[in-house]
């Protein structure tokens, strides 16, 4: 017990998903934390002392240990706090979460964002990729609450700070509709039901101020 | 659940990815069933049935399930025979740790190397450069240690196998010069140390045949060299 309290302290950005899914984290397990904005894309020397490599956030600091990456930390938080387990117990099970976990990330964001950005074959061209791997989401999604089962889990967090808050507010301003509810009844249902829980729903960053982050976001995106 | 039930490794014989999965499952002296996928020539339907989302090797099949991405298998094996060489610290921080190098040698520093030694032309200074940078990472957190997993392979030294063996065949083949022994005297230590494993050099493949596929997909750059 001795060893889960001390100070735990999180740097991350209001805006980014991968610092949001470590909040949802915490606040599912109930463990307090001191929360530290990095003005992005401004670098703090903290962040540059505390995650020189990759110099980003989000970074964990546990009493003296620190951990970037934000899968990394999420399973770190689910090994030292057992309450409400985020990843299953059954070796499968935990393999198939990170293999989607490492979908979402690589493949998810890449067209749902990237792609869609730079629509080097044209807007629709993107779209219709990012559909075809949707369908697998909507369809590892299908009969269940969360992709976790009953409750959230790893993947939940992961898909979870990107759809449909980060990707969605891009796809408003955008004026698009990449996920419609007709073609993806599952991933919308899934949302619904995520929007019913607190750990969640404290994480989710306002929406205009969003839509406006991820509009600036893109523009800089398609310059580089 | 009998865990001797068939392992079944679907892999190519020349990709270091498919190699990490074969290294775990020897180290820890687990039985398995090799199947060759071919898959510049053709994808198999059994491929295409087990991974459709990304069609690639590795696969791991076990108890009628399969699992893709090579790390995520190798993780899948640590937590599935928990007795035989762990692969990974108990500690629950040292094991992101370890994660997080492993990580860093296969997304970072693997892919920079590669493109290093054959992206574009435009790229290469700025790729070598972070190739430097990369390995200079690996070869603090290596430091004296005989293996990144200490005084055994451990997960880091699976996912840093590229850097251990392929690199320096690809070195050879492209003509550029990055992993000397004089700059990373440590990493050099090291992948001597690995391919020198009674197990880990059995499952290598062959210098002679890397060589030529490599020769032959790329070409050899010496040339460009300034």
């Amino acid at each position: 017990m001795t060893e889960n309290e001390g100070k735990v302290k999180l740097l991350g950005c209001w805006a980014s998903p991968f610092s949001r899914r470590v909040e949802m984290a915490l606040k599912r397990k109930g463990i307090p934390y001191e929360y530290l904005e990095e003005a992005l894309p401004n670098k703090s020397p903290l962040l540059l002392e505390l995650n020189p490599i990759h110099k980003k956030v989000p970074v964990l600091v546990h009493n003296d240990k620190i951990l970037p990456e934000s899968h990394l930390i999420l399973e770190y938080i689910d090994q030292t706090w057992s309450n409400n387990p985020i990843l299953p117990q059954d070796p499968y099970e935990k393999a198939m979460a990170r293999f989607w976990a490492k979908f979402i990330d690589e493949q998810i964001l890449t067209v749902g964002f990237r792609s869609l950005v730079k629509a080097e074959k044209g807007r629709e061209v993107a779209i219709e990729e990012a559909r075809e791997k949707f369908a697998f989401l909507e369809k590892e999604v299908t009969g269940k609450d969360f992709f976790g089962g009953k409750t959230i889990g790893f993947v939940d967090m992961v898909a979870g700070s990107i759809i449909p808050f980060c990707l969605a507010r891009l796809w408003e301003g955008m004026r698009i509709d990449v996920i419609p509810e007709d073609e993806f009844p599952e991933l919308n249902r899934w949302i619904k039901n995520l929007k019913d829980i607190e750990s969640v729903r404290e994480c989710i960053p306002h929406r205009e101020k969003q839509i406006e982050h991820m509009m600036k976001v893109s523009e800089r995106y398609k310059l580089a | 659940m009998n865990q001797e039930e068939q392992v079944q490794v679907l892999g190519l014989w020349g990709s270091p990815f498919s190699k990490r999965v074969e290294m775990v499952l020897k180290l820890k002296g687990i039985p398995y069933e090799y199947i060759e996928e071919d898959v510049y020539v053709q994808k198999s339907p059994r491929l295409l049935k087990l991974n459709p989302i990304h069609k690639k090797v590795p696969v791991l099949v076990h108890q009628g399930k399969s699992i893709a991405e090579s790390l995520v298998i190798v993780e899948y094996i640590e937590d599935t025979w928990t007795t035989s060489y762990p692969m990974l610290p108990h500690d629950p921080y040292e094991r992101s740790m370890a994660r997080f190098w492993a990580k860093y040698a296969d997304d970072k520093v693997m892919s920079t190397l590669w493109k290093a030694c054959w992206g574009p032309e435009s790229e290469r200074e700025k790729m070598v450069e972070e190739a430097y940078d990369g390995l200079k990472y690996l070869e603090e957190e290596l430091g004296d240690k005989q293996f990144f997993g200490g005084e055994t392979i451990g997960l880091v030294d699976i996912a840093a196998d590229f850097i251990a063996y392929w690199f320096g065949i690809a070195q050879e083949a492209s003509g550029v010069m990055i992993m000397t022994a004089e700059r990373f005297p440590k990493l050099q230590r090291w992948s001597q140390n690995f391919v020198r494993n009674n197990i880990i050099k059995e499952v290598l493949p062959p210098k002679e045949k890397l060589m030529a596929l490599f020769k032959a997909q790329f070409g050899n750059n010496a040339s460009n060299e300034a």
